[in-house]
């Protein structure tokens, strides 16, 4: 796994340090570069169209540290030379011949390991699943690029028996594929790449895909588009007309697909386990180029890909309905060790995520952290934090950064109750209360999220507000109102950090049975009658018996699905829409003092 | 742990213990013989045969199997769900026997957990089951109410982290109590259970809702008074995520006033007990 804080520091390598070799095959001279010590194993990195080499630049430096990497320019782009003539010269035929003579070279005796983007992962496929490559190459990692065999059978499925959910597979992939049928115009495409298009295109991709600009795309976009043409004028019409009926992949694969790619529709790849069997699944919310948009994330998952089939891929230990979404990720809850935050954290492990377990009791966040590893979670941590304490968070935002990486996912869930009368609730329950549920927020958003959003890779903030956020009520009236400031701070921060790919949600579960009633403090009565109504609410919030549990896998869908407010509980959801419909309702229901 | 010695034992006590370590030795022989494939009918059905070979001919309730998430009566909402089903084992599979069979009139009821092969949760689960014998026992000694026992034990449950499952038995109960059953040529069961049984269950409810207690442990408020004097099989069942464990064996609360001797494990020489021992 890579850790953030090396990968920052290796963030403005680029392929200089790199070494270059030139290598001559089928009347072209391609441009190879070689990083890293050529004892480890081999990573072969392909890239994809209109792109050369360089694409892969962040990734390369990250494997470096534990790979041979080995990247070249596809003939035609960059500075390998291009066929003479174009037409007919770049086949998947001809594309695995230069793979070979690649190989031969980088390394004759050792399978590799390979890794596509876009059409380097559509010619990966046809390495990896024709015969002549068999035992040359060790696993295959495909981001963003179908076998055209594996799309063509695609294609005829669904004509062949054209129910309406597959017709509107077809349409949409349809309607996601423009550009090819652009690039098969002639002339057209080389004349806009050469002129206005090469010129605009690193501001297209920084604007629409967010791809950050520096050191990609090179100067020779412009040539390497305008060849690259021919990849699709040779290649799609002839194979989706006859796919192959073998293309089966002769090594395991890993299959990381972008959710939000704009070129390529994630149906694409159901049904991949019939030509991948043992398929590894990842998806990721994120646009087309990841290589560049999410370089820790991809070089993680190759590097732990790799590791599990060097180590004769042993059973994945994390099972969990989400594992292809958040495994590997670093996830980070605030008052974990009860209640909904344990749960959450036990969610998210059993999805394959590294949990960091944060509570003011150290032995439940260290019991959370036990259990985690347990049911799925490569590596957990307990870490002992008063989330009301700003230097104790801020010391715990740097170890967290130091040792364990930035976060991907951050759980603010931390929380207390306190019941009773306004004129009852004294300022220093009013502070205590503020403290923990809306500043322990405002803490953990402030500290991790800067570092989230630094990074600029995306992530996802969740905080636990409340139903009480929407619902007023004259016996809760500061839990609600500290509530409501978190739900308002999400929707803010949410508003902020779009445009950054970092998702904010707001939770609002309503009465869920954990421990925070035997914790509450109810305001303005002695000590008796106060453990009295404590052991009166657990046993009505047990009857209740809503189990923390769901509101994790909320959670686990919030991130996912990018939501921005989600009531949990049928309470909550019916005060949810009571506030939009009828707030006048609430306002009655708010009057109403609950007996305990 | 300290128990009655077992000189001290009544003969009505060496009675149950008998049965008791007669159907642990079936649910280990059982366990034994399970393998991938086996579906939850048939390792009830060996459990029943087995007893049947060595006398058993009547039941407190007819024995069952849960397999994998089963064990955590994962989504049970109608009691029906409790019987066998044709799930299969599988390497790494959690399951459970539960059996309560009737011999020579003693009754005994008793659940076993284990796994076919390794399944770190379970184990986990299991070890942690210690500390609920042991705050039972001692709390039972105190003469705590059982409704306060119980929430206890929930307490202690939501601590380590797991869910309490032993919820979702009939009733809600951690424990029912158990007593001598009449040997009748005939014995036909209800839903599971043996008639004998319920009858004499039955006999008890009304019995004790009369003096005001219940003869199921339960978190409601028909089990808010102190530990009853009589045999009490005890059955935490703790949950976590798709995993469950239990034990359940019969604690003897008697009304002597040496704490020592107003409760304690009918046995102490039990396989999970042992294993807590190995364990050390």
């Amino acid at each position: 796994m890579t850790a953030d804080g090396a990968g920052e520091a290796r963030a403005d390598v680029t392929l200089k340090g790199a070494r270059e070799r030139r290598i001559a095959t089928g009347g072209v001279e391609l441009c190879v570069a070689e990083l890293g010590d050529p004892e480890q194993p081999t990573v072969v990195l392909v890239h994809g169209y209109p792109d050369s080499k360089e694409v892969w630049s962040e990734v390369a430096g990250r494997l470096a540290g534990r790979f041979h990497v080995v990247l070249y320019d596809v003939r035609g782009h960059g500075r390998s030379t291009a066929p003479q003539p174009l037409r007919g010269g770049f086949t998947l035929a001809k594309l695995t011949d230069d793979f070979l003579a690649v190989l031969d070279a980088v390394s004759p005796d050792r399978p590799v390991h390979l890794v596509g983007h876009d059409w380097g992962s559509v010619q990966s496929w046809e390495f990896v699943t024709v015969g002549r490559t068999e035992g040359r190459i060790a696993s295959f990692t495909s981001i963003s690029g179908p076998s055209l065999d594996h799309f063509g059978h695609w294609i005829n499925a669904r004509v062949k028996r054209p129910t309406p959910r597959r017709v509107g597979q077809l349409l949409g992939q349809g309607a996601k594929s423009w550009y090819v049928y652009m690039l098969h115009t002639p002339v057209l495409p080389e004349l806009a790449w050469r002129g206005p298009l090469g010129k605009r295109w690193p501001r297209i991709l920084e604007r629409v895909e967010q791809v950050p600009g520096g050191d990609y795309p090179t100067a020779s976009l412009s040539s390497d588009a305008a060849h690259g043409a021919w990849l699709y004028r040779d290649n799609v019409r002839a194979r989706l007309a006859r796919p192959r009926p073998d293309a089966y992949a002769h090594a395991p694969v890993q299959l990381i697909t972008p959710q939000g790619d704009a070129f390529l529709s994630e149906r694409l790849y159901d049904g991949l386990e019939r030509w991948a069997p043992q398929l590894t699944r990842r998806t990721l919310p994120a646009k087309h180029w990841v290589p560049r948009t999410r370089p820790d994330q991809v070089a993680s998952w190759i590097e732990e890909f790799i590791m599990s089939v060097d180590g004769g891929r042993p059973e994945p230990k994390a099972t969990g309905r989400h594992a292809a979404r958040f495994g590997g990720q670093l996830v980070l809850v605030t008052g974990a060790g009860s209640g909904i935050g344990r749960a959450t954290a036990f969610a998210f492990a059993e999805a394959g995520a590294r949990v960091v377990a944060v509570d003011r009791d150290a032995e439940s966040a260290a019991r959370t952290a036990e259990l985690s590893r347990l049911v799925g979670a490569p590596e957990a941590w307990g870490e002992t934090a008063d989330v009301s304490d700003e230097q104790a968070m801020e010391k715990l935002a740097e170890k967290v950064h130091r040792e364990y990486g930035v976060l991907d996912v951050l759980v603010n869930n931390a929380g207390i109750g306190l019941s009773g009368s306004f004129f009852a609730t004294t300022t220093d329950d009013w502070r205590k209360v503020l403290d923990v549920n809306l500043w322990g927020v405002i803490h953990g958003c402030r500290l991790f999220g800067a570092r989230m959003s630094e990074r600029g890779q995306g992530g996802h903030i969740v905080n636990i507000a409340s139903a009480a956020a929407f619902q007023p009520s004259r016996a809760l009236p500061a839990y609600s109102t500290s509530k409501a400031a978190v739900l308002m701070l999400s929707e803010c921060l949410r508003a902020e950090l779009t445009g950054q790919g970092i998702g904010v949600s707001a939770i609002c579960p309503g009465i869920v049975n954990t421990n925070i009633t035997s914790t509450a403090r109810f305001a303005g009565v002695d000590e008796t009658e106060e453990k009295r109504r404590q052991k009166n609410s657990a046993r009505l919030y047990g009857k209740r018996n809503y189990p923390p549990e769901k509101v994790a896998e909320a959670i686990l869908d919030a991130v996912i699905g990018d939501k921005a407010v989600v009531p949990v509980t049928p309470e909550a959801r019916g005060a949810h829409l009571m506030s939009r419909f009828l707030p006048g309702a609430l306002r009655r229901i708010a009057r109403v003092e609950p007996r305990l | 742990m300290t128990t009655a010695v077992s000189s001290e034992l009544s003969v009505e006590l060496r009675g149950f213990r008998r049965v008791q370590r007669l159907a642990y030795e079936c649910a280990e022989a059982v366990a034994a013989r399970l393998e991938p494939g086996v579906t939850e009918r048939e390792a009830a059905r060996m459990q029943r045969e087995w007893l049947r070979e060595r006398g058993v001919r009547d039941w407190f309730h007819l024995p069952f199997a849960w397999f994998g998430d089963r064990t955590a009566f994962v989504n049970f909402r109608v009691p029906f769900q409790f019987f066998p089903t044709d799930r299969a084992l599988a390497p790494g599979m959690p399951f459970i026997l539960d059996m309560a069979p009737v011999y020579e009139g003693y009754t005994a009821d008793i659940g076993y957990s284990g796994s076919l092969g390794v399944n770190p949760v379970q184990d986990r689960l299991m070890a942690d089951l210690e500390a609920h014998r042991e705050l039972i026992l001692r709390e039972v000694r105190e003469r705590r109410p059982l409704r306060e026992i119980y929430e206890d034990v929930d307490r202690l449950m939501v601590r380590q982290g797991y869910a309490n499952r032993h919820r979702a038995y009939p009733f809600g109960v951690i424990a029912h109590k158990v007593d001598r059953v009449k040997q009748r040529r005939f014995s036909p069961h209800l839903f599971g259970f043996g008639t004998q049984s319920l009858k004499g269950l039955a006999a008890d409810a009304l019995h004790g809702h009369r003096e005001g207690w219940s003869p199921l442990w339960s978190p409601y408020r028909f089990s808010d008074h102190p530990p009853q004097p009589g045999l009490w099989a005890v059955e935490p069942h703790l949950g976590f995520r798709g995993t469950g464990a239990k034990f359940e064996e019969i604690l003897v609360v008697t009304d002597s006033r040496d704490p020592e001797q107003s409760a304690f494990w009918l046995d102490d020489d039990l396989p999970h007990v042992r294993r807590w021992a190995e364990e050390k």
